[in-house]
């Protein structure tokens, strides 16, 4: 894994300097537990950080699509708003509920955060900022992230409440369904390129995105994607796990303080996981645009650093999330699982299969030009 | 057969209702901002003739007021927000007389249903738009809507609006 910060750009100076005074004073395993730590320490950090940003960003958007300011008071244009909110949650007092399932009641947030977390190591930050880049790393995605699901179903379980219950059992049943249909969307672009590994994935992306390399397949490979990732973190018009009208909060409702704030943490990131997945598959993660032959071209897209680039096409994709969450209602739990079953399941599995027809014809762009 | 035509009628005109919707709230990202900044907008900030926020008694140059005195507004009032004390006095010519000493108004037991309003038969008083009315402390919402020495203005100025009332109400 440690390899992966020996590539000369960007973070890898910094990085590469910290190895090597490392291994000069220490004896090598020491070395790789100091940077081990420092390693996720650094995941940690960027973990939090991001959930923070990310909840000021949603409610500006949000605020912009509702013809509002959004958060203006602390600081300038509310920029921080977002520490006063994670300052007021972590001081809340976490209220012991009477007859709940204390032991379960207790790990749910934890398994929620730790498969956000799990998966959050296995995304492609930048040019070696990657933590975990296993040769299945697609699969390692697939299956980590759906470690989550236990931890909700165990929360609306633990919790003694019809609400929390009911609000559990569909977000399993969406979750479930739409794991589904991401894992096929994967999977088709796996075929696309040949490997499970993002940080090849990136490399094959070079100088054409999979998602004009694979060009019809691709997009609709990408759609899918979107859609079942939306379902999958409980957002957007897929929401009606927490519909408040019903369920109060859904499986949360008995959640307070840090413990709440796990979930809310863990929603975000999701969010996060899913556009930084969506764009190293399918829009060439770091990976700065690049044409084939136009060398000052890209030297001047590789001024601008990798881990912008991800930003940057990450960012694009929540923007996109909220955009559909405050067009569209809500489905009802029938129409979701219709959409589902009937409609993205089919066409994924047609979609695979026309995928391998283009990759097997060498009907692909890269393949064609 | 029909059915499989439904089915992609159903997906393509779905798809299609579905980039309507982000096409309008792609135009709604981009329209004008419609939040209030309260604070900092007081000098533009527009607030409805109709909206009654503070019950005043309208005094003019010579510190004369419409009140008579005549309670109306007190017995009408639902919540006994008004206190409308009055004290005896005896004009030149002898004849004794009911004059305002001290209107007294809690704005804390207001619910602003304008009846004192409506019912006052000499427009006597009125609703503002002040509307900043927060104070520490409850007992300083209990206001004496007279100024100090003022008095009943003279009849004729008064006879008009007091004609004018029955097509108010």
């Amino acid at each position: 894994m440690l390899q992966n910060y020996s590539q000369p750009f960007e973070f890898t100076n910094l990085t590469k300097w910290i190895d090597t005074a490392l291994n000069a004073n220490l004896p090598a395993f020491w070395a790789l537990v100091i940077e081990l730590l420092l390693v996720g320490i650094a995941l940690l950090a960027i973990y939090a950080l991001t959930a923070m940003i990310l909840i000021y960003v949603e409610r500006k958007i949000t605020a912009f699509f509702q013809a509002r300011i959004g958060p203006n008071r602390v600081g300038k244009y509310g920029i921080f708003q977002t520490v006063a909110d994670v300052l007021k949650i972590l001081l809340k007092e976490i209220i012991h509920i009477n007859r709940v399932d204390k032991f379960l009641f207790f790990a749910a947030p934890f398994f929620m955060i730790v498969a956000s977390v799990l998966t959050f190591g296995a995304i492609p930050f930048g040019q070696s900022l990657h933590a975990v880049d296993f040769n299945i790393g697609a699969f390692y995605v697939t299956a980590v992230s759906s470690l989550g699901i236990i931890g909700v179903l165990l929360a609306g379980w633990s919790s003694n409440n019809k609400y929390s219950m009911i609000g559990a059992m569909r977000s399993g049943a969406q979750f479930v369904s739409y794991e589904l249909s991401a894992g096929f969307a994967l999977m088709t672009m796996v075929v696309l390129t040949g490997t499970m590994q993002f940080s090849e994935m990136i490399e094959t992306q070079r100088y054409c995105w999979n998602i004009f390399n694979g060009h019809i397949s691709s997009l609709v490979a990408f759609s899918i994607y979107l859609i079942s990732g939306h379902a999958e973190t409980n957002r957007g018009p897929f929401d009606l796990p927490e519909a408040e009208s019903e369920l109060t909060a859904g499986y949360h409702t008995e959640y307070s303080g840090l413990q709440f704030g796990f979930y809310y943490l863990a929603e975000y990131l999701n969010m996060f996981i899913i556009a930084g997945i969506a764009a190293t598959v399918f829009l060439g993660g770091w990976m700065p645009l690049q044409v084939n032959g136009w060398d000052a071209f890209n030297q001047l897209m590789w001024y601008i650093p990798s881990y912008l680039w991800f930003t940057g096409k990450v960012f694009l994709l929540i923007f996109f999330s909220l955009w559909v969450r405050w067009s569209f209602p809500r489905l009802r739990i029938d129409q979701l699982l219709n959409l589902e079953w009937k409609y993205l399941l089919p066409i994924n599995l047609v979609n695979i299969l026309v995928m391998v027809l283009l990759v097997l014809a060498g009907w692909t762009l890269n393949d064609l030009f | 057969m029909r059915s499989i035509k439904d089915y992609f009628k159903g997906l393509f005109l779905g798809i299609k209702s579905l980039l309507f919707g982000l096409s309008v709230t792609w135009k709604e990202l981009w329209t004008k901002k419609v939040t209030a900044q309260y604070p900092e907008n007081r000098e533009t900030l527009v607030i409805s003739d109709r909206f009654r926020a503070e019950l005043v008694m309208p005094h003019d140059e010579n510190n004369e007021h419409a009140c008579t005195a005549c309670g109306i507004c007190e017995m009408n009032c639902p919540n006994g927000t008004i206190k409308v004390i009055s004290r005896m006095t005896e004009t030149e010519d002898g004849k004794k007389k009911k004059e305002l000493d001290r209107y007294v108004y809690d704005l804390g037991m207001c619910t602003f249903c304008n009846l004192c309003v409506i019912t006052c038969p000499s427009d006597a008083i009125k609703f503002t738009n002040n509307f900043e009315n927060a104070v520490f402390n409850r007992s300083k919402l209990v206001q004496q809507l007279n100024k100090e020495g003022s008095k009943l203005r003279a009849k004729a100025p008064k006879a008009a609006p007091a004609a004018s009332k029955p097509e108010v109400v």
